[in-house]
């Protein structure tokens, strides 16, 4: 016998189910008289630094059908790569979105600033990217992923460098659609599954 | 940021594919999900320790009631502790709850169940944990409900937790379940989690120490987030 470790059992994760958006964002699913706002509405204020972006997503299951009833959640640095939270970063940002799909169409489109490159120790950086946070019914444990740049070069990216595949990439990153302008689809299954993290 | 996150342990969530939970098995990817040590975008995190609450953020019972009443079924208490898998307290921590009124019946356009509405509960509630780690909500105990996975499966009575560590990496999404109830053993979603101690953890004990007489029963439910490693040699030869 040994010493043991006195670790709890961490609390196991469950589907958020269809009926999450009464917690997480009650005005899209017909609360009137919510008792308190939604968070995650304002990614980056109107004093924020930086190129405003738009992004437009869709999550897609592996019948090809988008998901109506998902949210995702949302993490980002400032302009200058900077993490709300760390010295320095820029007041105007809280970095954090919460959206729901849209009932009808799946869609889910936000505005932000474009985030810096996020600086490693030594002198490495990590192409400026978003962090998804995925989340629905059907979903035992919220799905991680990240979207890159199609304007960026990600050669240098050592979360990147580890992924054998080397044509999964680019389910990570966005497609310009116009100035400012990005959609980006996340596929839960099948030809073109998005890479989703263990982090 | 507050260093690196403890890679999760395998066996405690549940796998994503699980077939008997059919909504699963077109929303789960197919390709292994790729491990890696978490970095600053893990690392850091939204905090609402600053969040200016209402008084009745996490009072279910009267949050969404018209005023000189309070909803409808058995008044409950639930409360516990945010933890660390290194068993500290998290503090100023985000906890927000969403469940189904004491029939069974969710406020939500797209829940049909036959039972009724309750025109003074609204069914979801927020709440920042305390230097300890505590928290605390009042609400009505949640009815078990019937859904459309099988012929005739029904949901144990639950409430659906959110909860934030203080990193992004920390993210999670539960559900806590009450102590005795039979549907446990025979719920699709409950029963996606392969280990019998972590299911466990998920199933809130009566306390009868903090239950209210003439008032409340209390419930309680504590949670525990992966924690960071406390690194005492340090080398990132990733450069991460
Ligand atoms: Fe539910």
């Amino acid at each position: 016998m040994v010493q043991k470790f006195d670790k709890p059992i961490l609390t196991p994760s469950q589907t958020a189910g269809p009926y999450v958006h009464i917690g997480l964002a009650p005005e899209a699913c017909g609360i009137e008289d919510v008792p308190f706002e939604t968070l995650g509405r304002e990614i980056a204020g109107p004093e924020a630094k930086g190129d405003r972006i738009k992004i437009t997503c869709r999550v897609v299951d592996g019948g090809d059908l988008p998901l109506r009833d998902c949210l995702v959640e949302t993490w980002q640095a400032d302009a200058a790569g900077i993490y709300p939270g760390q010295e320095g970063a820029d007041p105007a940002v809280s970095g954090f979105g919460r959206m729901p799909a849209d009932f009808t169409t799946g869609e889910i489109i936000f505005e932000t600033i474009k985030p810096g490159a996020i600086a490693l120790s030594g002198d490495r950086k990590t192409p400026p990217h978003i962090s998804f946070w995925i989340f629905a019914r059907g979903i035992n444990h919220g799905l991680h992923t990240r979207m890159y740049f199609p304007e960026d070069d990600l050669s240098g990216d050592p979360l990147l460098a580890r992924i054998e595949h080397r044509d999964r990439i680019a389910t990570m990153v966005a497609e310009a659609t116009g100035p400012g302008e990005y959609r980006f689809d996340i596929r839960l299954q099948g030809a073109g599954e998005t890479v989703f993290f263990d982090i | 940021m507050t260093g690196r996150l403890i890679p999760r342990e395998a066996g405690i969530h549940p796998p994503l594919f699980t077939p008997t939970y059919k909504t699963s098995v077109l929303r789960s990817p197919e390709r292994a999900l790729i491990s890696f040590d978490s970095s600053p975008s893990e690392e850091t995190g939204p905090t609402f320790g600053h969040m200016k609450l209402g008084a009745l953020d996490n009072d279910l019972l009267l949050n969404y009631a018209r005023p000189g009443t309070s909803a409808i079924g058995e008044r409950i208490i639930v409360h516990g502790r945010l933890l660390d898998e290194n068993n500290r307290p998290i503090p100023n921590a985000l906890i927000e709850i969403w469940q189904a009124n004491a029939g069974g019946r969710y406020r939500h356009k797209k829940d049909g169940y036959l039972a009724a509405l309750d025109p003074d509960f609204g069914g979801c509630g927020r709440t920042i944990t305390g230097e300890d780690g505590s928290y605390a909500f009042r609400t009505v105990k949640p009815g078990a409900y019937p859904w459309p996975n099988g012929p005739n499966e029904w949901r144990p009575a639950h409430i659906h937790f959110s909860i934030f560590g203080h990193s992004f990496g920390q993210r999670l999404i539960s559900q806590m379940y009450f102590e005795g109830d039979p549907l446990i053993a025979r719920c699709p979603i409950a029963q996606t989690i392969p280990d019998k101690a972590a299911l466990d953890r998920l199933v809130a004990a009566l306390d009868m120490g903090e239950t209210k007489p003439m008032d409340a029963i209390a419930y309680r439910f504590d949670i525990v987030l992966r924690g960071h490693r406390q690194t005492h040699f340090e080398n990132r030869p990733e450069g991460l």
